[in-house]
């Protein structure tokens, strides 16, 4: 019987993967289910095994089964690791993915899977720390805070109940890193989540899921009791979003766990001294801690050789939008953007000039083709008024209105805003009120408000749409250091971006950029 | 603390819907509901979250009624679990329509000629988002982000995921959505 090899990941899925599995069992197959490649163009994706390896053939279409198995489908890949897409890939943390059957424990440890928490168990909790710290592994969450430090923290910090908190709730447009992970490789996660909990002395794990994320919070649960017994003392639960973006912030997850409101903690207390419960609590992103397996069985150092300055390691880039070479690209730092996007992504899937991408999901900077020499590094991309974030590139041609993003952009905070602190909540509103008026071109006149004689202090008149970009530059100002977290912190980088970079879009008052810009 | 007795149940009215239970049965059956569920999941306020899921995918919806029967199961107060059910975008407090249709309108769907879709789907059923169709069919919903971001406009039908959405799937499968 031929052995053939089917996505279930949710994005194959939805491209017909299921259809396509049944017709090649009903036409005599042994299908294995694994998660995704990563190179959506080919899903539904299907690899045949033959004496040669796997053969690849993509899209195919769930009436095609006959000519698959045959090996006469026009859309044969070869083998598939070979092609540009994958071999230009340094797969470190997603070495397994689309390769095994995620839920199958055999396939796991063939592939090298609990090596890590095997060497990790034979040393002290301090070396295992030490190893971490050597691999200048940085949070892959965004925030780029070396992991190793955070977990000294943990470790160092008194008390006998201390948790491990899984980050799942990728709410960023343009990411999908994790949620392909969990698919596809998710004892990889629980692996790094039970050698955190060792090294920091913690016996319980927390894995938050977005509830958009059905697919993950099976195949994860599924997962964590099969590998129960492996992990042993170590406990792992789900815990599953309800659809607030803002629970992605690490302290508005630790609040939701508890089974409170998603909204933002002030800090201190960090949580690595009073997180979850009030206990020190290591919070991890999923790639985060999917990358530790890899940094204990061969070593920090051998991680910390991939890189560019202080971003040491792999990144998984996520190619999202209006591409077509739209998939998960893991490389070392240091790559440019036009890299990614021009040879790797392939440019625009409609053909057209790219006019702006995104980097980092809703609360990235918008940046233009002129600014593809920047090489991906956490520091450059501050330097240059953005943000890595998450590592999403989400791609748009030049039907794009610039000024229609910057608006959805503040659209989006006042949706999403948890409400505790003033600039998000109803600076976020006003943001969407100006970006209008800016739109639709119009001179505002003054209100019945600014009008009263109290109201010295502002002008009384028309006010035209150089002073609106002025106040509209103050209020990011205004969130970007008032607010409490990076919802409102970093929704003016869209928004200043689009403004800065795309003028033109928001008609001719805001093309002369003021000195505001220069932050 | 919460009562024993919240002095003000009633049941909110239930909109055009025949398909979830009348709020007679939803009476008799939540309470013990709850307590099944305070059980597995153990009485405390971390429970709160799953409990929530749990009614909902079980009743379709909380109902205002349930607030107070969560409330004593949990030793939380009414204001407490009114607040977490109305903070989360998840939690519906009215019935859905029998089919649910989840459009995204997030930045790579947007890429991707997301706008379009919506405004054909906001036509099509005649229904802005977050409304519920008045025979109880549709309930139409924005959602931001499935991570199928590379090939967008995606949607998500009652719980099948859909990709590279056009205009013509789109009629095919909202057609589908008859019963």
């Amino acid at each position: 019987m031929t052995r053939v090899y089917v996505s279930k990941d949710m994005a194959a899925v939805a491209l017909g993967a299921d259809a396509v599995a049944q017709a090649l069992s009903d036409a005599g197959a042994q299908v294995v289910r694994t998660g995704s490649r990563g190179l959506f163009r080919l899903e539904p994706l299907v690899e045949v095994e033959t004496p040669e390896g796997r053969v690849g053939f993509g899209p195919v279409a769930a009436a095609d089964a006959a000519l698959v198995l045959d090996g006469s489908h026009p859309a044969r890949l070869g083998d598939v690791s070979a092609m540009p897409f994958f071999a230009r890939q340094r797969r470190l943390t997603f070495a397994r993915c689309g390769v095994i059957d995620p839920l199958s424990l055999d396939d796991y440890e063939a592939h090298g899977g609990w090596r890590g928490l095997a060497a990790a168990s034979a040393m002290p909790p301090q070396a295992a720390i030490d190893a971490v710290k050597a691999s200048g592994l940085r949070g892959r969450g965004g925030a780029g805070f070396p992991t190793g430090i955070k977990w000294q923290t943990v470790h160092d910090a008194p008390g006998p109940i201390k948790y491990i908190a899984c980050n799942a709730d990728e709410g960023d447009s343009g990411t999908f890193a994790d949620r392909l992970l969990m698919e596809g490789d998710p004892f990889c996660l629980i692996e790094g989540m039970a050698i955190a909990g060792y090294a920091v002395g913690a016996e319980r794990g927390y894995i938050y899921i977005r509830s958009e994320y059905p697919f993950a919070i099976r195949t994860m649960r599924e997962a964590i009791a099969r590998a129960a017994s492996i992990v042993a003392p170590f406990v792992l639960e789900v815990r599953v979003g309800a659809g607030a973006y803002v629970c992605g912030e690490e302290t508005a997850m630790l609040d939701s766990i508890e089974g409170k409101r998603g909204e933002v903690r002030a800090k201190p207390p960090l949580p690595a001294i009073a997180g979850l419960f009030g206990r020190p609590t290591v919070i991890n992103n999923v790639l985060s801690l999917a990358a530790v397996p890899f940094i204990l069985s061969k070593g920090g150092e051998a991680y910390a050789a991939i890189g560019f300055g202080r971003s040491r390691g792999t990144m998984p880039v996520q190619l999202a939008g209006n591409v077509r070479n739209g998939g998960l690209f893991e490389t070392g730092f240091g790559i440019t953007l036009g890299e990614l996007v021009m040879d790797i992504g392939g440019g625009t899937e409609s053909g057209r000039p790219v006019k702006a991408v995104q980097v980092g999901g809703p609360l990235g900077a918008y940046f233009p083709p002129s600014m593809f020499d920047l090489p991906f590094d956490y520091e450059a991309f501050a330097a240059a008024g953005g943000l890595i974030g998450h590592a999403g590139i989400t791609v748009f041609d030049d039907t794009v209105d610039m000024a229609h993003m910057a608006r959805f952009a503040m659209e989006f905070c006042a949706h999403e805003s948890c409400g505790k602190c003033t600039p998000c909540r109803i600076g976020s509103t006003r943001g969407v009120e100006l970006i209008d008026r800016l739109i639709a071109g119009e001179d505002r006149a003054a209100d019945a408000v600014e009008r009263l004689p109290q109201m010295r202090n502002i002008a009384r008149g028309t006010r035209p749409a150089e002073e609106e970009i002025e106040l509209l530059r103050d209020l990011c100002d205004t969130m970007k250091f008032g607010s409490l977290c990076a919802l409102g912190g970093f929704t003016p980088y869209p928004v200043l971006s689009a403004l800065d970079h795309f003028p033109q879009d928001f008609g001719a008052a805001a093309a002369p950029i003021s000195s505001a810009a220069a932050e | 603390m919460a009562p024993a007795r919240a002095p003000n149940l009633r049941v909110s009215p239930t909109r055009n819907d025949r398909s979830i239970a009348s709020g007679a049965t939803l009476a008799n059956g939540h309470a013990a509901a709850v307590a099944r569920l305070a059980e597995d999941f153990g009485g405390e306020q971390t429970a709160l979250l799953p409990m929530l899921h749990a009614l909902q995918e079980e009743f379709g919806y909380i109902d205002d009624l349930m607030v107070p029967t969560v409330a004593a199961a949990l030793n939380l107060s009414r204001a407490d679990v009114h607040g977490v059910v109305t903070f989360y975008h998840d939690f519906r407090r009215q019935p859905p329509g029998r089919h649910r249709v989840r459009l995204c309108r997030a930045e790579s769907c947007q890429a991707r000629g997301a706008v379009a879709i919506e405004r054909i789907a906001t036509e099509r059923l005649g229904l802005r988002m977050g409304e519920t169709s008045a025979d109880g069919r549709v309930t139409l919903d924005a959602v931001y982000c499935l991570g199928l971001c590379a090939t967008g406009p995606n949607a998500m039908i009652d719980d099948v995921p859909v990709s590279r959405l056009d205009p013509t799937t789109l009629d095919r499968l909202l057609g589908d959505l008859t019963r």
